[in-house]
């Protein structure tokens, strides 16, 4: 069987990560983590708590830098120079409470150089939810919460998606219709990563099912069930 | 990509909506401030003469702790949610949003200011017998020296655990030198000593402005992206 954590090589990788390690003090989060990833895929990242899911995307994303290691992300070495062509999704909602779902986008919207309502509208009509609603994100739902988070992320229409147990506290049908829109954006064109705790939900949607273990991958297979049982 | 100068506005008209929504650091900075008013009024109760002496003191000291309140509120509001991870993850340059902070630090602060000045005149009894247009300059320079720090420092002490008392262990050191300068140019303009000047505390602080706010820009980037 092949070493989960070797680069192997793919025909069309959009992002490739070698010997990843990320120390935070004497607690290593991510001990040696080597993989590449294809472009138009969907990836489920699954592992229990402290598995090292949340690490790996946020080095993805750029917020944390490797302890040791490589990253390459559509062949660039540093993540922010690229950072137009991701979307990043945290478990937090990274949203303003005090302001609305279409205040929070439009104020996004400028920070990657959008000024037309238009597409803001569009992002958050795209996760199921109203443009026109008035009340502060903070007032929302934890699932409603969970979509405009989404929305902030599909805003740029970024190339690579990042999403960080984007189905938590989202009930089963929206949780649904969220992976429907993730497979539709797969098929787009779209890389897409979920880190999450509810694989089930991802069956049939992805391409692939990444397990990881005290940070190491230590499966990858396209079928769930079969990493289950192995 | 949005010019620096209109990320600068989004971020600064964004930062007074929320203000003006929850008025968290406003109120906090008037309660304060009006404390230190009443407070120093009835401990001293001073004379007209006296109050000359001592008001410039008395009024930087407590505007400077009660920028305090409105400099840790910044970055606060950031940390909910982990907001500034989304800006971290955009191509927005960090200097914009440095300083559309800074520039509402120093909407807040002047406010505050506006507002308390009359107290501080009625309280203390204060009439400047120097060129009281030079308190103008004085306000202005000084503001900004404490909210350019403050606003650093502030962004500095985020990820640190007792970031309230961080600030102001960070801030004072750095400001002292606007500060005597503020209090030195406030003291001259109320005395009117002829045989002094308020000009060269001016243009100290002014000098002091721009070397901090040129360093301040120059490291934030750092700073905003430290883990």
């Amino acid at each position: 069987m092949n070493d989960p954590n070797t680069a192997h090589p793919q025909a069309d990788p959009v992002i490739t990560v070698t010997n990843l390690i990320k120390q935070f003090g004497r607690f290593a989060a991510l001990r040696g983590v080597s993989a590449s990833f294809d472009r138009r895929r969907l990836y489920a990242i699954l592992g229990d708590n402290g598995a090292g899911k949340t690490t790996l995307l946020r080095i993805l994303a750029g917020l944390v830098r490797p302890t040791r290691g490589t990253v390459s992300i559509l062949g660039n070495a540093d993540p922010r120079e690229v950072c137009r062509e991701f979307g990043y999704m945290a478990h937090p909602s990274l949203l303003y409470d005090e302001m609305s779902g279409m205040e929070n986008l439009r104020y996004f919207a400028r920070l990657y150089g959008m000024a037309e309502d238009s597409r803001c509208a569009a992002s958050i009509t795209a996760v199921g939810l109203d443009p026109e609603l008035q009340r502060p994100v903070g007032q929302y739902s934890q699932g409603m919460r969970q979509r405009m988070s989404l929305a902030r992320a599909l805003l740029h229409d970024p190339k690579i998606l990042l999403l960080d147990e984007p189905f938590s506290n989202v009930d089963i049908r929206s949780a649904r219709e969220m992976v429907k829109l993730l497979a539709g954006m797969r098929a787009q064109g779209k890389t897409i990563f979920v880190v999450t705790h509810q694989a089930s939900l991802l069956d049939g949607a992805a391409d692939e099912f990444i397990w990881m273990e005290t940070g190491l991958i230590v499966n990858r297979t396209a079928d769930r069930k079969f990493m289950e049982t192995a | 990509m949005s010019a620096p100068s209109g990320i600068t506005r989004a971020t600064l008209t964004k930062d007074i909506r929320l203000e003006w929504r929850s008025k968290d650091a406003i109120n906090s900075m008037l309660f304060f401030a009006l404390l230190v008013v009443v407070v120093f009024s009835f401990s001293f109760d001073p004379e007209a003469e006296e109050s000359r002496h001592i008001a410039g003191g008395l009024v930087w000291v407590g505007f400077l702790f009660a920028a305090i309140v409105a400099l840790n509120q910044t970055w606060a509001r950031e940390l909910r949610n982990q907001v500034l991870d989304a800006y971290r993850v955009s191509p927005a340059p960090a200097n914009a949003l440095f300083l559309a902070k800074a520039v509402g630090n120093f909407i807040f602060v002047a406010v505050l200011e506006a507002l308390m000045t009359p107290l501080f005149i009625m309280f203390y009894r204060l009439r400047a017998l120097g060129p009281a247009w030079q308190l103008l300059p004085v306000a202005i320079l000084g503001t900004w020296a404490i909210v350019v720090n403050g606003t650093f420092f502030a962004a500095m002490s985020l990820r640190t655990r007792s970031r309230e008392i961080m600030l102001p262990l960070l801030l004072f050191p750095v400001t002292l030198p606007a500060l005597i300068s503020m209090v030195e140019a406030t003291n001259v303009i109320l005395v009117g000593d002829p045989s002094t000047s308020a000009k060269f505390w001016i243009v100290l602080l002014a000098t002091y402005d721009v070397v901090f706010t040129t360093g301040c820009l120059a490291l934030f980037e750092t700073v905003l992206h430290a883990e």
